[in-house]
């Protein structure tokens, strides 16, 4: 008797390790902690109180939103998570639409649901329109991950970049975004201010945004179509009602509010790869030498900020925060803030890389995704970056090779 | 983990170790209820092919059965360590109340996180089954009640018990619902000849609403409408969910289910006047289970079409097409007389399962939405007696995001190991 359940006692371990063994073949059990050089969403160093914070965050930012949490009527995603797959890049499926304005003198069609389209709606209701006599643009939601390094870049280093460029030999210029500022928005510390009350602004594809703050709450607000309490009003569709006067209840409360402001400016920046690779190192030579850095900056330092892991550091963002004439060619006659309706942030090259594993193993660059591949990106960059361009397109094929695969290694 | 290992050290030191016997051999007591028909059983059957004890001189016989588990699993390194669940306790009452007309009932506790993906708020109590069944001839026979939509296979033959996996089928219960029920009425009936054994099921029930379209998955989820009971007396479209099932068996070689449930999903109209379309939902299910003769390998394999209308003005997030099913292979390797048990079995098994909460192409794009996932779960199992089932089993499972994306704190390669027991009782 013994004899034989010790049998099946063996049997038993062998077989179910054999099974184990075959499946992961060399795999380990159990998966590994991502690389942090292939994925996002890490936190930068916390303490304990914040990083359950942070994770409180995490779990609100990929929240799927439903007409019950405040979904809709109009939107364009259930979630931050939709336009931010893993604190990357978007997808074209969630590209914004904003219409309204052509010049610093603000918004004309406020009052026919701009700035931004709800381009889905809730079933019942009918989808928001461009008015007629609107200018538009399309936006692609740009990289989550190192946006709080960005905002505790202070006022005077971007100030200094623009004063730098005054006698930039490839015409590149470039200069600060100043913008109104909503009431419910504090300015950061170190702040400078124009002259008419504006601050510089740096967040969006327009850099018309103050802070992470404001951003949380227009993306709540416009793109998923939830109320707070800083900004009370639900987009319409003016076709078929009137512009809201009575603010609602807010959908969000304002820890929930908080956690998802908190998570995205402790997200870690990204991570090179590869980056003592001989081809990506002669390809980020290339990359300095004809141009792309005077405005594809490699190295800002932040300030202060009171999230100590914030705090004076210098890191790699590959942007300068300025708006720069891109050329007709990236003109869609609309803007925000001071900013021309040719004129675009550079936008932070971290993160390039990753763009295929969010975005279906494709790539959709430029504020629009127009671009299908770095090398065309390049092409089509125009007006004051236009030098760097023509540059990159003289360089011999191994060059060009090489700056493409520094760019992917970013 | 360790403790899903030091579960199994002890599993193995009973094998190893003779018990004495400390109960009452409750068999003593068992007076199994009487089969409906006949000896022959189609899936359709499983609600009554259970072990039912029947109390006294009475009409009633009672059964049920419980489930436990514990659980480790890791996603992209991320664990929350060691999860003792307890995730269903289940009462059976059955009661002949006059020939041909009978009652059963089932009423559950349930918290399975495996199986509810966030969308019911804790557990579950509560009347998962209650109808009445009147045969007026084995070809027709009517049931009303709280009843089990006949929708594949997986949702009227579910019981722990049963399967070698400490989870229910991912795509039977997170993309259809599992243990779908709704108040409703229909009819069945079963014809045997020789082997061979038909069955016919086709009932109207309530339904669906538009929470599966409208829920904190952010996709196309049917399970969504479980978590509201409203359903239970209200019906959100106001037009019955219609469910049919054909089923063939053969004694010999198995039983192949071919099923349909559709209907209005929607609220279209609020205070008389019509605010929306009506938009329906249409399930296409096809099922099988069967035993290699000579290997007495058994097979059960399960595989479901959904097709929902979405308004064109949606977020394509919410699929209009899902896909997904599941194959288990059980392999007795050693059956016979066991320490004490004159009838136990040791089994290997493994399930292969797929789903695709987004079968379709992004309008903006052209390219393909994935949201989906692949896992793989080998298994060994213990059977002391056909009723009860001590298992182990290890999951590999990886998933992709609506974008492909397969890097993230939720969606990453997933594995996992458990440990757990169901038994009727």
């Amino acid at each position: 008797m013994k004899k034989r359940n010790l049998l099946i006692l063996i049997l038993f371990i062998l077989t179910f390790s054999a099974t184990i063994v075959s499946i992961t073949s060399c795999n380990k059990i159990f998966p590994e902690m991502i690389n942090p050089e292939n994925g996002l969403c890490g936190p930068i160093t916390l303490t304990s109180s914040q990083t359950l914070l942070f994770s409180e965050g995490n779990d609100q930012f990929f929240a799927n939103r439903t007409s019950a949490t405040g979904l809709g009527p109009y939107f364009v995603a259930t979630g931050c998570g939709s336009c931010h797959s893993s604190d990357n890049r978007g997808h074209p499926f969630t590209i914004l639409t904003r219409f309204g304005q052509t010049d610093s003198t603000g918004n004309k069609f406020l009052a026919e649901g701009g700035p931004q389209l709800g381009t889905f709606c809730l079933p019942g209701y009918t989808p928001e329109t461009i008015p007629a006599g609107a200018t538009s643009t399309k936006l692609i939601a740009p990289i989550t991950a190192g946006v709080g390094f960005l905002e505790a870049v202070p006022d005077s280093e971007i100030i200094a970049m623009a004063d730098a460029n005054v006698n930039n030999p490839n015409g590149v210029r470039g200069h600060p975004n100043y913008n109104t500022i909503p009431s419910y928005v504090t300015p950061l510390s170190g702040a400078i201010p124009r002259a008419d009350g504006k601050y510089i602004c740096r967040f969006g594809r327009k850099a018309a945004v103050y802070n992470l703050f404001q951003q949380v709450a227009m993306a709540y607000n416009h793109d998923m179509g939830i109320t707070s309490n800083y900004m009370p009003y639900n987009p319409f569709n003016y076709l078929e009602e009137a512009v809201p006067t009575t603010p609602s209840t807010p959908e969000i409360d304002n820890n929930t509010f908080y956690s998802v402001v908190f998570y995205v400016t402790a997200l870690q920046t990204p991570i090179q790869r590869n980056a003592t690779d001989a081809t990506v190192i002669q390809g980020q030579n290339a990359f300095v030498k004809i141009g792309c850095a005077d405005c594809h900056k490699q190295n800002l330092t932040t300030g202060y900020s009171p999230i100590q892991g914030l705090a004076y550091q210098t890191f790699q963002p590959f942007t300068d925060l300025l708006v720069h004439d891109m050329g007709p060619g990236d003109d869609d006659h609309y803007t925000e803030g001071d900013a021309l309706t040719s004129e675009w942030r550079t936008t932070p090259l971290w993160g390039l890389g990753l763009a295929p594993g969010v975005q279906g193993g494709d790539v959709y660059l430029m504020h629009d995704g127009r671009a299908h591949s770095i090398q065309q990106a390049i092409q089509m960059h125009g007006g004051e970056s236009a030098v760097s361009a023509a540059n990159f397109s003289k360089l011999s094929s191994a060059d060009q090779t090489s700056v493409i695969k520094f760019l992917q290694s970013l | 983990m360790k403790i899903i290992l030091s579960a199994l050290f002890i599993t193995i030191l009973l094998f190893y170790f003779q018990p004495a016997s400390a109960q009452i051999d409750s068999s003593l007591l068992n007076t199994p209820a009487k089969k409906d028909t006949a000896k022959h059983t189609l899936s359709m059957d499983a609600i009554y092919n259970r072990p039912f004890k029947k109390l006294g001189s009475s009409s009633l016989s009672i059964g049920g059965y419980v489930e436990s588990d514990v659980q480790y699993t890791n996603t992209s390194g991320i664990t929350n360590g060691d999860q003792f669940q307890f995730r269903r306790f289940s009462l059976f009452v059955s009661s002949t109340i006059a020939p041909h007309i009978k009652f059963l009932s089932e009423i559950e506790y349930e918290d399975d996180p495996s199986g509810d993906a966030g969308e019911a708020a804790g557990p579950e109590f509560g009347v998962e089954y209650a109808a009445l069944d009147i045969e007026f001839n084995p070809l027709l026979n009517l049931r009303g009640g709280m009843i089990l939509n006949p929708i594949g296979g997986f949702n009227e033959n579910h019981d722990g018990p049963k399967y070698e996996f400490t989870d229910r089928p991912i795509a039977m219960t997170q993309m259809l619902p599992d243990t779908w029920n709704n108040p409703g009425f229909g009819l069945y009936g079963k014809k045997y000849s020789g082997h061979w054994m038909y069955g016919y099921e086709a009932y109207v029930t309530g339904g669906f609403n538009d929470s599966i379209i409208n829920n904190s998955q952010g996709k196309t989820f049917l399970p969504a409408a479980k978590s509201s009971i409203t359903r239970f007396n209200t019906s959100a479209s106001g037009e019955p969910l219609y469910t049919g099932k054909l089923s063939f068996g053969n004694d010999q070689i198995g039983e192949l289910g071919l099923s349909y449930m559709g209907g209005v999903y929607n609220t279209w109209r609020v205070e008389g006047a019509q605010v929306d379309n009506k938009r329906s939902v249409n399930v296409f299910d096809v099922n099988f289970n069967g035993t290699i003769p000579g290997l007495h390998t058994n097979i059960i394999s399960e595989w479901a079409w959904i097709f929902v209308d979405i308004p064109p003005d949606y977020t394509p997030e919410y699929a209009h097409k899902q896909f997904g099913g599941f194959i288990d292979i059980v392999q007795p390797i050693i059956h016979g007389h066991i320490l004490d048990w004159d009838n136990a079995t040791v089994n290997i098994a493994v399930r292969g399962e797929y789903v695709d909460w987004n079968d379709g192409n992004f309008a903006a794009t052209g390219q393909k939405m994935y949201n989906d996932l692949w896992s793989i779960m080998p298994a060994i199992s213990f059977r002391p007696t056909p009723q009860t089932v001590l298992r182990l089993n290890y999951r590999r499972q990886t998933q992709n995001d609506i974008t492909g994306n397969k890097i993230g704190a939720a969606i990453g390669p997933t594995a996992g190991l458990s440990f757990g027991l169901s038994t009727y009782f």
